[in-house]
């Protein structure tokens, strides 16, 4: 644990350009998992600026009948917006399944996105990390990785993205809005996130010093039937082993005329899933196309010694979830 | 009184906050002191740089094995702190920081700057290793191996034999309360606000360790959040502060370990590899008990966890045996947890039972009331009482036990397998001398009852209190009891179920003394003693608790995922003091079954030779959401041989039995054997057929 400075945000353009003049400066959003890297050693900033108190804590609507989810909007309270709950539920689930109710009463959105992996050994300052400590080792290759990649991985880093939120966001083709020392840009949820390739210690596309503002959420209205499913240990605050976030439009033949999947737990990204996505398409809603999709999906999947299992998992979270969303298993 | 469910006495007070837990008391001007710990698992220390530390403002002392005090005793390796540059496992306390926050402390820890020379080190728990050994005894003092008959014959000539491995994992205590001490060093005494289950026994082992007269320390403790055993026995963090206070003369310093430093210094469960073979008639007649069990201990000081015990006392069979093998690592220290040998030990011959039922096709519960033995099957002494017959046919009453299906994976609804497991519960009744108690009569027209207990939890504050109300014969609230202070009479640690057994007698003997010399009229300031009397009925009886549990598991078909809508217990404890503290200890326990049934398991990286999941979010304990329907009953008991209370002790059964019901409620699900614990998802996908 570090001494540090601590600042209170006025708008979001001092914090940009405080944070982006200063390499050992980070932002601060509810601190649910920053904190806990202060105290760790995992993170060793010497000036927090916290921006959880700037005006982004809205929940509105866009000009074309999307949403514009604040930053600063803490997780709970997204989770209870009336309209992301009746048009987006996916998203509200995926966040209901997060942490504890204290934690989501005090994370914001664009902190969730931001939090780091729980790979053990990241949060261990005694044991080798390439993604703490570049060129270090990966202890997970060889180690404890029952949480780890299926997916996308590299020799350097079988770390997965903690998120629910994000998978979620990443189905819905969700975008989020930056502010950086060289403007505004938007940022598709599926580009923010790197997989680890041989540069783990980076986790998003994100530049020094830039600031997630908002997250927009695009018009889908087959979204409006979409749910999350999340495969754990234990039946509340637990990580995600594997999960799944769809949404399911049906022709009136009941053939599926379009679908979006993603999802979490495989990866050191959340996970869209297109290969599933164009199998499904034009197929009825049945187990065996569920299982193609699912097939398809995890065809170049890389398990490690001891995760094996989670081919099986996502094949049967994916189902599970295509059934329950088209009703097949009532 | 005895057997009213009169609500916790200190409930408000915790509730509302204003209980004082070890870190929590107020001292004037306090220090932090931060552990340093080993970052290798084996080697010596060759330099310790703590001037960056010493450099930060605010830090008053950095102690290390190059400026510590020289202890008196160093007979207990672990409490040997900072006595050499000798490191025999990875967490090991190497020193401290003592600064005016425990921020400062915390960061200054960080710039302490370690050089080592390592050895190899050997962490592989497996049970095939070639230095396994035979301790001379399993904790705290049983033979290591029996044998009876001809095990090895009788196993040849059994028409019906179950021969598997069964195997739990290293599991760590995690009361909410982490350990705290406050240590104050002031004209030769040394005071401690310390997180114990026992005032007395802390005291003793730390003036043994400090060489100190046990008069010159006090340990107070109030309240104590929990322990599981884990602070049943001192650990180095308090000879760690005791040093730290040392270090400030007159200014008390306040040490609270973090969750993740618990993980190395204050104990955890072994793990078993457990070798169980069953023989029997195609009845279902045991001919033959045979456990081998395999577990591990640390290289500098050994616990030998007794899990082969409660074969012992089971079942009827004419030919057991019993064995314990040790691997010594270079590892942490491991100590008590909840049922130490009985918890661990219950579950490889409770799912073994299982199997045996399923090959003879005989029901689980009828299984068990057909081995029930005349006598104790070890000693060949009555039971004092044993109603374990009792106890499965009420739970199997209440659950619902006969409308079962009898075939495993016959049920599935809504894409759930679901199913029903039975195992049985034991704890030995443990009665601990040298526990005194006074009572006293005061102006105020209270009786004053004194005894260094202590209430980790589990409502020794009411029960106490209900049970000198009952043996004075007045009512509660003319008690005025103080507990958990070595300034009151001596009494033994919370542990092994054994406090109200054995400080309740020396309540009960005080204020029958005290009514014998002062009759029910006394003046203020009377007063008389009374302590725990032995008891030779141990001598004539074997004497132990039993229960029944019995769980229906749901899991996934798809995914695996398991959960636990129902668990049911019935236990036969003696004489119940408190019908609701009591029923919060089985409930409690029970949780902590079904917790290391579905998913405690510290995971020791053998390379580095720390448990890596060291933390809450990480190491899973059974939250409220993986708690849904628990029942706990018990049957009436009277024992008139355990002790004048007719008490058998409550704390523990509770976790004794659990897993194995809820494994053998899984296997019934989904008919996959799980043998191995906890009883993650994954397991139950290796053979996932839609």
């Amino acid at each position: 644990m570090n001494p540090f400075e601590y600042q209170r945000a006025e708008d979001v353009a001092t914090a940009v350009a405080t944070v982006s003049g200063n390499e050992n400066a980070a932002f601060l959003g509810g601190g649910t998992n920053l904190v806990d890297h202060l105290k760790l050693g995992v993170a060793t900033p010497n000036l927090l600026v916290d921006v959880s108190g700037l005006p982004l804590d809205r929940v509105e609507s866009l000009p074309d009948g999307g949403l514009r989810i604040g930053a600063a909007v803490r997780n709970s309270d997204a989770a209870a917006d009336p309209r992301i709950r009746r048009d987006y539920p996916m998203l509200a689930e995926a966040l209901l399944s997060g942490a504890s109710a204290q934690v989501r009463n005090l994370a914001t959105m664009g902190g969730n996105l931001l939090q780091r992996t729980r790979c053990v050994y990241f949060q261990d300052v005694t044991t080798p990390c390439n993604k703490r400590v570049p060129g270090s080792g990966c202890s997970a290759l060889r180690g404890y990785h029952r949480y780890h990649a299926i997916l996308g991985a590299s020799e350097h880093c079988v770390a997965v993205h903690p998120s629910d939120l994000a998978v979620a966001l990443v189905a819905l083709d969700a975008v989020v809005q930056v502010s950086g020392p060289d403007g505004d840009r938007a940022v598709p949820v599926t580009d923010l996130y790197r997989l680890p390739g041989d540069a783990p210690e980076r986790d998003t596309v994100l530049e020094r010093g830039e600031l997630i503002t908002a997250i927009d959420l695009p018009v889908l209205p087959m979204a409006a039937r979409s749910g999350y499913r999340k495969v754990r240990d234990r039946a509340s605050y637990a990580f995600a082993l594997v999960s799944v976030a769809a949404a399911v439009d049906l022709f009136d033949n009941g053939t599926i005329r379009d679908v979006r999947i993603a999802f979490g737990g495989v990866a050191h990204k959340p996970w869209r899933a297109y290969r599933a996505e164009d199998a499904l398409r034009g197929r009825p809603t049945t187990a065996e196309a569920f299982d193609d999709a699912a097939n398809a999906e995890l065809r170049d999947a890389r398990p490690l010694r001891d995760n094996v299992f989670k081919l099986r998992m996502a094949r049967g979270a994916l189902v599970a979830a295509l059934q329950h969303l088209t009703g097949a298993d009532r | 009184m005895i057997g009213s469910p009169l609500p916790r006495l200190d409930g408000t007070a915790k509730v509302t906050g204003t209980a004082r837990y070890a870190f929590e008391h107020r001292v004037a001007d306090p220090a932090y002191a931060y552990p340093l710990q080993a970052t290798v698992a084996r080697g010596h220390i060759t330099a310790i740089n703590t001037s960056a530390a010493q450099a930060v403002d605010g830090v008053l002392a950095v102690i290390t094995h190059e400026n510590a005090p020289h202890l008196a005793s160093t007979e207990d390796a672990e409490l040997a702190v900072l006595q050499s540059t000798e490191i025999a496992f990875r967490g090991q306390v190497i020193g401290a920081v003592v600064a005016d926050t425990s921020e400062t402390a915390r960061h200054a820890a960080g710039l302490v700057e370690v050089s080592y020379d390592p050895s190899p080190h050997d962490a592989v728990f497996t049970p095939d290793r070639d230095d396994l050994y035979t301790p001379d005894t399993v904790n705290p003092s049983f033979p290591t191996d029996t044998s009876q008959g001809d095990v090895e014959s009788a196993l040849k000539q059994s028409p019906v034999v179950v021969d598997h491995v069964y195997t739990t994992p290293m599991t760590h205590n995690n009361p909410l309360e982490p350990h705290t001490t406050v240590a104050c060093w002031h004209d030769d005494q040394l005071t401690l606000y310390d997180s114990t289950q026992g005032v007395h026994s802390t005291r003793q082992s730390l003036a043994k360790a400090l060489g100190l007269a046990p008069e010159r320390i006090r340990v107070i403790a109030p309240h104590v959040g929990g322990g599981f055993g884990s602070k049943g026995q001192a650990h180095a963090h308090l000879v760690l502060a005791a040093m730290a206070a040392q270090a400030m003369p007159g200014r008390a310093v306040k040490l609270a370990l973090t969750r993740q430093q618990m993980f190395s210094l204050v104990g955890y469960r072994t793990p078993t590899v457990q070798h169980v073979r069953l023989g029997a008639g195609p009845d279902g007649r045991l001919t033959a008990i045979s456990m081998d069990v395999v577990e591990q201990t640390s290289r500098i000081k050994e616990f030998a966890e007794q899990t082969a015990i409660p074969a012992r006392h089971m079942y009827a069979a004419p030919n057991r045996r019993t064995t314990h093998r040790l691997a010594a690592l270079d590892v942490p220290v491991p100590s008590w947890m909840r049922a130490p040998g009985e918890c661990p030990g219950m579950f490889g011959p409770e799912v073994a039972m299982d199997e045996l039922a399923n090959a003879c096709g005989m029901d689980p519960v009828d299984l068990r009331v057909l081995n029930e033995p005349d006598v104790d099957p070890e000693s060949g002494k009555p039971f004092s009482s044993r109603n374990l017959v009792a106890c499965l046919r009420e739970g199997a009453a209440r659950f619902g036990w006969a409308d079962r299906e009898h075939a495993p994976r016959t049920r599935r609804e809504h894409g759930w397998w679901v199913g029903t497991g039975v195992a049985a519960s034991t704890y030995p009744v443990h009665v601990k001398p040298g526990s005194s108690a006074t009572v006293r009569f005061q102006p105020d027209g209270r009786y004053r009852i004194e005894i260094g207990a202590t209430d980790i939890g589990t409502g020794t504050w009411t029960a106490l209190t209900q049970i000198a109300a009952d043996a004075l014969s007045v009512r509660v609230d003319a008690i005025d009891l103080r507990i958990g202070d070595t300034d009151l009479p001596p009494a033994t640690v919370a542990g092994g179920s054994s406090g109200i057994n054995s400080w309740g007698s020396a309540v009960v003997d005080a204020a029958r003394a005290f009514r014998d010399k002062f009759g029910t009229g006394p003046n203020p300031g009377d007063e008389a003693q009374g302590t725990t009397p032995g008891n030779s009925a141990g001598e004539r009886f074997a004497m132990r608790a039993f229960g029944a549990q019995f769980a229906e598991v749901r899991v996934h078909a798809a995914t695996g995922e398991i959960r636990v809508p129902r668990l049911l217990g019935v236990f036969a404890v003696g004489r119940i003091i408190n019908p609701r503290t009591a029923r919060s200890q089985f409930l409690g326990g029970m949780t902590m079954g079904m917790s290391m049934a579905l998913h405690e398991q510290s995971v020791l990286d053998e390379r580095f030779g720390h448990v890596v999941n060291h933390d809450l979010a990480e190491y899973h304990i059974a939250a409220n959401a993986d708690v849904a329907g628990i029942e706990a009953h018990w049957v009436d008991e009277t024992d008139p041989h355990v002790n004048p209370l007719g008490t058998k002790g409550i704390g523990e059964i509770g976790i004794v039995g659990t897993a194995a019901a809820i494994a053998n409620a899984a296997h019934h699900a989904t008919g996959i054997r799980v043998r191995d614990l906890p009883l993650t998802a994954d397991k139950f996908l290796a053979d996932a057929r839609r």
